[in-house]
Order: structure tokens, then sequence, then C-alpha cells
């Protein structure tokens, strides 16, 4: 015998406990993970291979205040500008869905590759996208939600412009961080509108990184106290200040998290608790056949923590296994286009998890090391 | 009996406190044992036997007074050292057995032998050894709940040997068995005393019990009773 192998066998001496004491750290840890994979998802969005060249340019009234289509020329010919294309959100509900979770743009075709690099489209299918002005391009997880394939007409029916609109799909692409997205011409919702000669934002990519910050003074500079003066930032800064917005639903899902560990704690430390105490004549012939209290604080601490390691196992890991394993999109009804388990998650639930563990037999450890043996061989006589 | 004593007493006081009253459980004892004697104390609940027993054996202490065994003064040690102590010269026989249920009749009389730097082999001929002294080595296999009360307080024998500990302290070991099983126990100990040399000091309210040992002592309201 070792005294690994006695712990264990202490361990899993009330085999039904300990089961449901690992499954309830599991269950515990594995709620944890989703709600802080969830967290992750609204305030650290996955970023494009090309985002550190991108530029967002919208109203600085707000975002849902167009910019006029005067602006586009000049800002093409500001230095250090690569590529610029419309990029108006039309915001149509598809089928007559309550909730469409997916985005519509219209944008300038002819600039996909340019500004949107990452968006792998066949050349033909691109092609036929920048030719036909009704016609609109699908990211692959929206065709593989709705089964729509290449031919198929796409309708959509809008909800901030008073037109709808009735597509063909001409192409499906991939390989962007949000691979949901419908894309159709801008020119297409000018004429439906009746050209009033307004974008929702300009997109543009800079010709290098350096040239980023320089492009933004630029581009502000150019528009300030004009009748439409515009805030140009970073793809990044964009996204963060469009999740800022989402600031009370961070807070909920941090409380919810406090409170899973906080239970999760008490959870363990009463399970600890009593495995300990039935234990205590026990650990008192231990003393006296010459442990140390600091080998019996060892023993309990050891106990507590294998059995919640095993609980981050399960849980954490299966939590991994399961948002690593299982189409985001689908799971959470197209609300998030990637469920990703980070190091970072795993690393906080495994902190957690040793946090528990220390925590849950510190009382047991105490009321043993202070016990003496002759107190202790008396308990349940 | 010619030998040194192993266990020297002097002036030996211990009191409990309860609430806002003092109790003393022992009250000036002196009291001389020798190496290799088979002590038993005798007396009503309450005179203070067990405390006496558990002074002797280093796990509670006196209030006043030296206890000292193999010439050392334990109450004058620490914790740890008390502990490191009590590994190496004590044998504990306990009246319910104590044995750890979810360890076999080997791995329970091993358990203290985990506390030395014995190796596995060396640990495995020790412990064969114990319960080859109780007569259970072939029930080394068998976990505490799958053998009798008799055989229960047999492998707690062979772990109170393990250690190869000079003193042997048995606090009503016969107390929870018939009385054939505790003729076997009390046979063992009489053994242990006689022919191994070991000293065994053994708490008991039975006279039969009694006169197994070498040497008996009465204690009444915390007093040696000549």
């Amino acid at each position: 015998m070792t005294i690994p192998g006695f712990i264990i066998k202490n361990a899993l001496r009330n085999k039904r406990r300990a089961a449901l004491c690992i499954l309830s750290v599991a269950a515990s840890l594995f709620l944890l993970v989703s709600l802080l994979v969830v967290l992750n998802e609204f305030t650290n969005p996955p970023e494009d291979a090309g985002a550190s060249l991108r530029i967002a340019v919208r109203n600085k009234v707000s975002l849902a205040t167009p910019l006029p289509v005067r602006q586009r020329p000049l800002i093409a010919k500001i230095p250090g500008v690569e590529a610029i294309t419309a990029l108006s959100f039309f915001g149509g509900k598809y089928k007559g869905e309550e909730n469409t979770m997916f985005a519509q743009f219209a944008m300038d075709p002819e600039q996909l590759e340019k500004v949107f690099g990452e968006a792998k489209l066949p050349r033909d299918q691109l092609e036929t996208w920048i030719s036909n002005r009704t016609s609109c391009i699908i990211g692959v997880d929206t065709a593989k939600r709705y089964n729509v394939k290449i031919g198929d007409k796409f309708q959509l029916i809008g909800q901030i412009y008073p037109v709808d609109l009735d597509l063909t799909v001409v192409g499906i692409y991939k390989g962007t961080t949000d691979d949901r997205n419908v894309f159709f011409h801008q020119k297409l919702l000018d004429e439906l509108t009746g050209d009033l000669g307004q974008v929702g934002m300009w997109w543009i990519k800079a010709r290098s990184p350096e040239d980023v910050p320089g492009v933004i003074d630029r581009i502000n500079a150019a528009f300030a106290n004009s009748s439409a003066e515009v805030l140009a930032e970073t793809e990044r800064s964009f996204q963060l200040s469009f999740i800022s917005m989402w600031a009370n639903i961070k807070v909920l899902i941090s409380s919810i998290c406090s409170v899973v560990v906080f239970a999760l704690i008490l959870v363990s430390a009463s399970t600890m608790s009593m495995a300990i105490r039935e234990r205590l004549r026990e650990l008192s012939v231990l003393k006296a056949l010459g442990f140390r209290r600091h080998e019996l604080f060892a023993f309990i601490l050891a106990e507590s923590f294998g059995l919640a390691a095993i609980g981050f196992l399960l849980g954490a890991g299966g939590a991994w296994l399961l948002y690593s394993s299982v189409n985001a999109p689908t799971l959470t009804g197209g609300m998030f286009p990637t469920l990703d388990v980070t190091p970072r998650i795993l690393g906080l639930a495994a902190l957690v998890t040793a946090i528990l563990g220390v925590v849950s037999s510190l009382a047991p450890a105490f009321t043993v090391t202070r016990l003496s043996v002759v107190d202790g061989l008396k308990t349940l006589d | 009996m010619t030998a040194a004593p192993i266990v020297q007493i002097r002036q030996l006081t211990k009191v409990f406190r309860q609430g806002e009253i003092n109790v003393t459980a022992l009250d000036r004892i002196d009291l001389s044992i020798q190496s290799g004697e088979f002590l038993t104390l005798m007396g009503p609940s309450g005179s203070g036997k067990s405390t006496l027993l558990h002074i002797i054996a280093g796990i509670d202490r006196p209030t006043s007074g030296e206890c000292i065994v193999q010439d050392r003064n334990i109450a004058t040690l620490n914790e740890s050292d008390l502990a490191d102590w009590r590994n190496q010269n004590v044998g504990f026989v306990f009246q319910t057995f104590n044995l750890i249920p979810v360890l076999t009749a080997f791995e329970n009389v091993e358990l203290p032998l985990l506390l030395t730097q014995l190796n596995s082999r060396e640990r495995r001929r020790q412990v064969t050894t114990a319960l080859d002294m109780v007569g259970l080595c072939d029930r080394m296999k068998h976990l505490p709940k799958q053998l009798s009360g008799g055989q229960e307080q047999r492998v707690a024998i062979a772990r109170a040997l393990a250690t190869d500990p000079r003193l042997v302290v048995a606090d009503e070991p016969t107390g929870n068995l018939d009385s054939h099983s505790a003729n076997e126990v009390l046979e063992i100990l009489r053994t242990l005393s006689r022919d191994a040399g070991k000293t065994v000091i053994m708490v008991t309210h039975d006279p039969k019990a009694a006169a197994y040992g070498s040497r008996t002592i009465h204690l009444e309201k915390g007093e040696l009773v000549t």
C-alpha cells in the first residue's frame, strides 16, 4: 500500500457520495465554463486576419445615422487608403422569421476581395455576383442552416428600409469569423430606395498597419465641421464599442458565474465536512499511530483536491469537448458563430477547482488538527 | 525482574476542566514499570486508569509531574516529536479495534510502517511476521468486516507490533469480545510479554483478564491503591 493508494481508498469509501460530489462539481464547472464562453463571445469577438488593416467609418452622431455617398471619392483619395466599400446594414427578416439570426449588408461587390479578403469565394461565383445586380452571396453557415443552394431565391423583408429584397443566391463564401452574413449590391438598395445618396458606413482597407492611425486621423479631420461628421476607428475598436451595448448582460452573466462558484464551494465544503466528521475516530487512530497534523491535513487536502479535479475533468473537459465538436451556430440558434473554450477559460476553471479543493478542506482539516487523540477516540463510542 | 524500569512516573497529576469545575483524574501518582512486565491496571469507571494509560502512551499530557518512558520525559516533547516517538515506541490496542474499514488486514497492519523508511519488501516482511504472531496470515487480504471480533482484535495487535515497539498499551482489549476470543487475545498479550520481551500495559475491568498479567495495580479516584 502507498500513501496515495490510502488516500484514494478513503476518498472512494462512500462511492455514492463521492460520485454525487464529483457530479455536482462537474455540473457546476460545466455551467461556469459555458457562461464564460458566452461572456467571452460577447466581450471578445474573434478577429479576422485582415482586421488589423480595416477601418470602420460611421456617422459621428450615431451608428443609425447614414453617411452621404459624396464622401467616397474624398476618402478614396486620402493617402494610405487602399480600398473602400459602402456597407449598409439592411436588417431584414428572412421568410417571416420572428428573429433572423444573420445580418444582411449592402456593399460594393467589386471591393469584396480587397476589403474582406479572408472571405473565400470561388472566382466564377464572385464574377457572377459582380455582374448580377439582384444577386447575393451568403455565408456557408446560413446556407447550411436554411439548406440554401446556389440558384435559390432568397427573400428578405425590410424592417429598417421600406423595401423587400428578392435576391438570387450566386455564391457561398466561407473563411471569415462569422460565416453567416448575406451580402448584396449597394446599387440595388439605392435603386429600391430611390437613390437617396446615402450609405450606412464606409469600410476601408489601409495599405499597411502603420498607415492605419494616420488614415483614421485624416478621415476624421476631412469631415470635421461638415454636415456629416464621421467617426473613423479600427475594426477592433468598432467591435468593442458595439459590444459595450451588452453591458448589462455582461454584469448578469458575471453575477451568475459568481453565484455558481459560491454555491459550488458550499456544496463541496459540506460534503468534505461530512466525510471527515464520519472519520474523526479513524483520524485520531492515525494520530495515535504516529501520523502528524500536517500529514493528516495533506490527506484531507489531497482527497478534497482529487474529487474536485475529477469534477474539473468531467465538467470543464466535457464542455471543451462539446463546444469544440458541435456546430456553434446550430447549437445557439445562430446567435454565436463560434463557441471557443479558450485556454484562459480552462485556466480560470482550473483555478476555481484549486480554490475549491483548498477551501472545502480547510474546515475539516482544522477540526482534525485541533482534535486531541483522546477526544477523537471518544467520538461515536 | 532485574531489568531497568521502562516507565518511571513521578508525582503525576492530571486535572480536567469541566466547565467551571476542575476534576482531578490522577493525583500525584508514583509508579515504576519494569521492561518485559505485563502490568494490568484495574479500577472502577472514572478511577483514572485509562488516563494513566493515555499519558504513558503519549496521547495525553499530564498537568504536572514526570512521565519518563525509555529514558525520555515524554511530557516535554512537542506534538511532532511525540507523534514520531509514538510511532517508534508504542503499539496501541483499543477496545473497539479501530481498524480502518476500507483497508485489508495486511494494509491495516502496514499503516504505521508507512511512516518509516522501510521499502515495500521490508514492510511486507514485518507485516507478515506480525500477522504470523497473532495467527492470521491466512486472513491478510480480508477486510475488517469479513473478520470476527476476535480476529479484528488480533489484527489490531498485529498492527501494534508492526513497528516492533518495546511498549504495547491495551485499553480494555477484551471488552467487546466473547470469552473464547478474549482468552485468545489475552494469551497473545501474555506471550508478547513473556516470550518476546514486550512491556504490556493493559487496562481492564475483568479480574479474569487481569490474572493474565504479571502484576496488577488498582486505581481509585485517581490514586494508586496498594
